[in-house]
């Protein structure tokens, strides 16, 4: 009789504890520090038409890779005035992650890496509160036609100063972009 | 009491007059160590002859007449039992009591007490005088005394007990009862208990224990609080020990009230803080942890009924070595190629990101009552709550928010009854229903890692126990589980439509977002568990055991649900939804002689799994971040085959000897490739010297020697660096070297008045500050192991 009453009160508190659940779906979770787009302006140094190199990665760590496009040919001889833009396009409107890099100057640096004979230089154009090399402007200057690629790492917490190498800075990478570069 | 009297003295009213002038002589002894036990009570019931065992543990029953008897064999320090005795002229038997598990003074109705843990299966034992020694440690520091056992590590605090190359879901931790649900799926995530909640804790290498799961494919922990005695006293206990590495300690301390009526009161508490740890060479940073933790045990202990509330907090703060947090494979490559952490700053006790801040709620209730003839019935209900805590290296005002941030509530409710069907014959039965509810906040800026899910377990068990003859003992065991699983999962599109789940999983879609899928799966396991095994006891001492156990588990939720960056491992993880219940054969054979000058144990097995889960590195993911190395779970075949061997031997009464060695074997069967993270074959040798009469002093010297891992599967890939213009290898499958370590610790009592003890010890950890790196430490691609440690303990039994 006792066992019956017991597993009666057993099978009735399976089924209180089974009701308390509610079917409420859950919210989407808004990533907030994602950086899905690095867009790059170089802009001639004296007038002319402004060179964008693009990454742009929607689906962030999920199976498409990053789509990258370069608006044109950089012209041999001139000097270009660099800015690079970070948005975050997962929210809407579009979040601008640079002004947060910028803000947090001495967590961060861009770093700039040629190879392939590419014939260019680079210089930083911003700092952080200590002096160090930020990096979101910079200039780069190219000298005779060629070809190559040009590549634009953002550190997040990197050893500061560095002596401008990835490999001195340590940190972790936030961005990565390699893009075909050509100068005619 | 009373019932039980009548009970028996009914009994005795069976019986007719007859020649009552036959003796009984004997021994009671533990069943465990096979000691004597001196000043035991014998009662035979419905008479009022009884005895008391002199120094050896030896009794004389005098005045027994040609019938069967019921006779009580009680002893302070055991449980009291009650065997049934065929007297049939002059007669010799001997009894055995044993500490029972599980609760306060189990009752116990006959003398084939069942066993709470495995009769035909191999278990091993941690003393309490073991766990005091390793206060300051954890769960895994205690476990990996025993051979077979190993830690799945992720730095020197998060340690996942690994049986017989076996870890995470398929291992389930007990604690006082109850089956801790503390998202043991993680191999990052160590388990949720203080070790110094513990009096004891058994190991069972297999699933043998159908009672608290059937899912137990690698092992069975259950930790057990110390039981109250039924007499009026108060005592405690404090340790307090320091460490040089780390420059920390524990204090723990623990207070029992109890009164003869049956009545106790206990109450726990545990205090642990360490600063970074260091190797022999440098600072590991980020290492410190603090961990607090309080229980409290309230029993009515009677003799045909108990009953009992627990109450145990655990809360973890843990920091994880700076430098294992990494962007993608560019900084694994730098950082693997580094013979140093590429993070070095000064020694502190702050604990910055990364960490993990870990909080478990365990409650229980429980009353057991004795039934004449029936058996004990049981009813329990418990309650726990995981919160677990991750933050990483942020951004801005996300800086201080965790990354993971998820809160598992679990219910369950156990109906269990011991019954005796016969003189020979036990059986153990019981039910359980449980509720879990899942919940990740979404306010962590970071897509779920586990979604929200609720699930739903229902389960039969029953046990038999034959008692053939004493020497041989038959065991059956089968248990069935249904598992219903709810979950609102969010797939990013692009994976959702790259996995053509799109095609496969249309019906459970409920909403589509920008680049989101909500989803809801339900999925339903029906899994069946079973364990054979019969023992063999040759002479009185040699144990031969030999058991077959079926395991079955559901997948958990990181194997069904993962997707997306696991910043810990730096490498994508990829589940999958379409996962069966994975299924263990785990055939296994012991051969041990015990109680003796020279004693061994050696166990061979063979654990065949089939739809076994396990990740790998499928292909190189290009992101804006760079580039990651994707790990996908597969099921597969798998087939893990090995042998634990102990031995030791008394050269004299105060010198010891005890050898272990190990040796586990993994592959998978589909590739015959060998599994991941299989535990290297290791050696450790101990010398120890005791005097009881020298201030029950005690000296041990411990060697152990882990052998490379030389069998590992091939996970290196490739990865294009720009700087160099050239690709590199990332190499994450090399196992490290082998090494060799020596630890010594010592200890010695001083009597500071009649009612207390002071325990005084002193150890070295790493003795020769060797350098090495462990193959299942996850972080041993960024830093080496600890260095030297001086240890200090101090220990105030009043």
């Amino acid at each position: 009789m006792k066992k019956i009453k017991l597993s009666s009160l057993f099978i009735l508190s399976l089924i209180v504890l089974s009701a308390c659940s509610s079917d409420d779906t859950p919210d989407p979770v808004l990533e907030e520090e994602v950086i899905t787009t690095m867009t790059i302006t170089l802009s001639p140094n004296g007038g002319g038409t402004d060179i964008t190199l693009k990454s742009q990665d929607l689906d962030g760590d999920g199976p498409n890779a990053p789509v990258l496009t370069v608006s044109g040919d950089l012209a041999a001889g001139v000097t270009y005035n660099g800015s690079i833009e970070l948005l975050n396009e997962t929210e809407n409107p579009a979040e601008d992650i640079t002004e947060e890099v910028e803000e947090l100057s001495d967590e961060h640096q861009f770093f700039y890496t040629i190879t392939g004979g590419l014939d260019v230089t680079t210089a930083y154009t911003n700092f952080d509160g200590n002096s160090n090399p930020l990096g979101t402007e910079f200039t780069l200057t190219t000298g005779a036609a060629s070809s190559g690629t040009l590549t634009f790492t953002l550190r997040h917490e990197p050893k500061k100063p560095n002596d401008g190498s990835l490999a001195d800075a340590d940190g972790e990478t936030d961005i990565d972009a390699t893009f075909n570069i050509d100068i005619n | 009491m009373r019932i039980v009297l009548i009970l028996l003295l009914t009994s005795s009213m069976l019986s007719y007059s007859q020649d009552c002038t036959f003796i009984m002589s004997g021994k009671v002894s533990d069943l465990h160590d096979g000691k004597p036990l001196s000043e035991a009570l014998l009662l035979v019931a419905g008479t009022n002859i009884s005895a008391e065992t002199d120094s050896e543990g030896k009794f004389i029953l005098k005045g027994l007449c040609d019938r069967s008897y019921s006779i009580q064999v009680a002893h302070p320090s055991c449980s009291t039992k009650i065997f049934s005795v065929k007297v049939k002229g002059n007669s010799t038997r001997n009894f055995k009591l044993e500490h029972h598990l599980e609760e306060f003074n189990e009752i116990t109705v006959t003398g084939k007490a069942f066993d709470e843990k495995s009769k035909t299966m191999n278990n091993a034992t941690i003393s309490r005088a073991e766990i005091e020694r390793l206060s300051s440690g954890n769960l895994g520091d205690a476990l990996s005394k025993i051979s077979g056992v190993s830690s799945l590590s992720t730095g020197n605090a998060i340690l996942k007990p690994l049986i017989n190359g076996l870890h995470s879901s398929r291992v389930v931790v007990v604690n006082n009862g109850v089956r801790m649900q503390d998202q043991e799926w993680g191999a990052e995530h160590a388990p949720n208990i203080d070790i110094n909640v513990a009096d004891n804790i058994t190991l069972i290498k297999g699933a043998g224990a159908l009672q608290y799961g059937g899912d137990a494919i690698g092992g069975v922990i259950i930790a057990e609080s110390a039981k109250a005695p039924v007499k009026d006293t108060i005592f405690g206990k404090t340790i307090l020990s320091g460490l040089s590495n780390g420059q920390g300690g524990t204090i723990t301390t623990r207070l029992t009230k109890s009164t003869k009526e049956g009545l106790s009161f206990a109450i726990q508490g545990t205090l642990k803080r360490f600063g970074d740890f260091e190797t022999p060479d440098y600072i590991l940073s980020n290492t410190g942890l603090f961990e607090r933790n309080a229980s409290v045990q309230i029993a009515l202990n009677k003799f045909n009924y108990t009953l009992e509330g627990y109450y145990s907090l655990f809360k973890n703060e843990i920091g994880i070595l700076r430098a294992s947090h990494l962007g993608g494979a560019q900084d694994q490559v730098n950082a693997i190629s580094s013979d140093v952490p590429l993070i070095i700053n000064p020694f502190t006790y702050d604990i910055n990101a990364p960490k993990q801040d870990v909080t478990h709620h365990l409650a229980r209730i429980k009353a057991s009552k004795l039934f004449d003839g029936f058996g004990k019935l049981s009813l329990q209900y418990d309650f726990q709550i995981n919160k677990r805590l991750e933050f990483d290296i942020r951004r801005g005002d996300d800086r201080d928010k965790a990354s993971l941030d998820l809160e598992l509530l679990t219910h369950s409710l156990a109906l269990d009854l011991e019954s005796n069907l016969s003189d020979k014959l036990s059986l153990k039965s019981g039910l359980l229903g449980r509720f879990q509810d899942n919940t990740a906040n979404p306010n962590t800026g970071v897509r779920r890692l586990i979604p929200d899910y609720k699930r739903y377990d229902i389960a039969a068990y029953g046990i038999l126990d034959y008692e053939i003859n004493n020497e041989f003992t038959l065991e059956f065991g089968g248990r069935f589980d249904y598992v219903h699983l709810d979950a609102f999962k969010f797939y990013r599109t692009s994976l959702w439509e790259a996995r053509n789940y799109d095609e496969l999983f249309q019906d459970i879609v409920v909403e589509e977002l920008e680049n989101q899928i909500l989803t809801n799966p339900k999925l339903n396991y029906n899994n069946a568990s079973a364990t054979i095994g019969l023992s063999y006891t040759l002479n009185n001492s040699y144990d031969l055991l030999i058991n077959y156990s079926l395991a079955s588990r559901a997948p958990n939720p990181s194997e069904l649900f993962s997707e997306g960056l696991h910043h810990s491992a730096s490498r994508i993880e990829i589940g999958d939804l379409r996962f069966k219940s994975e299924v263990g054969h785990k055939f296994a054979l012991t051969f041990k002689k015990e109680k003796s000058n020279f004693n061994f144990n050696i166990s061979p097995f063979v654990n065949y799994i089939n739809d076994f889960n396990l990740i790998e590195p499928t292909e190189v993911q290009q992101t804006i971040r760079g580039n990651f190395q994707v790990w996908e779970y597969r099921q597969t075949d798998a087939l893990l085959v090995g042998f634990d061997f102990d031995a030791s031997y008394d050269f004299t009464n105060n010198l010891g000897f005890t050898h272990q060695f190990s040796m586990v074997k993994g592959y998978d069967r589909s590739t015959d490739k060998p599994l991941i993270n299989m535990p290297p074959v290791e050696t450790k040798n101990e010398l120890v010297y005791k005097n009881e009469k020298l201030k029950n002093v005690r000296l041990a010297l411990q060697s152990q020697y882990v052998f490379r891992q030389n069998e590992f599967p091939n996970n290196n890939f490739e990865v294009f660096i720009p700087q160099l213009g050239s690709s590199e290898i990332v190499d994450v499958s090399t196992p490290p070297n082998a090494y060799h370590l020596l630890n010594f610790n010592s200890s010695f009592d001083l009597n500071m008045s009649q009612t207390s003890i002071l325990t005084i010890g002193v150890g070295i950890n790493n003795i020769l500050d060797t350098d090495y790196r462990s193959y299942l430490n996850r972080l041993r691609y960024y830093a080496d192991d600890l260095g030297r440690n001086f240890l200090v303990s101090l220990k105030l039994n009043y």
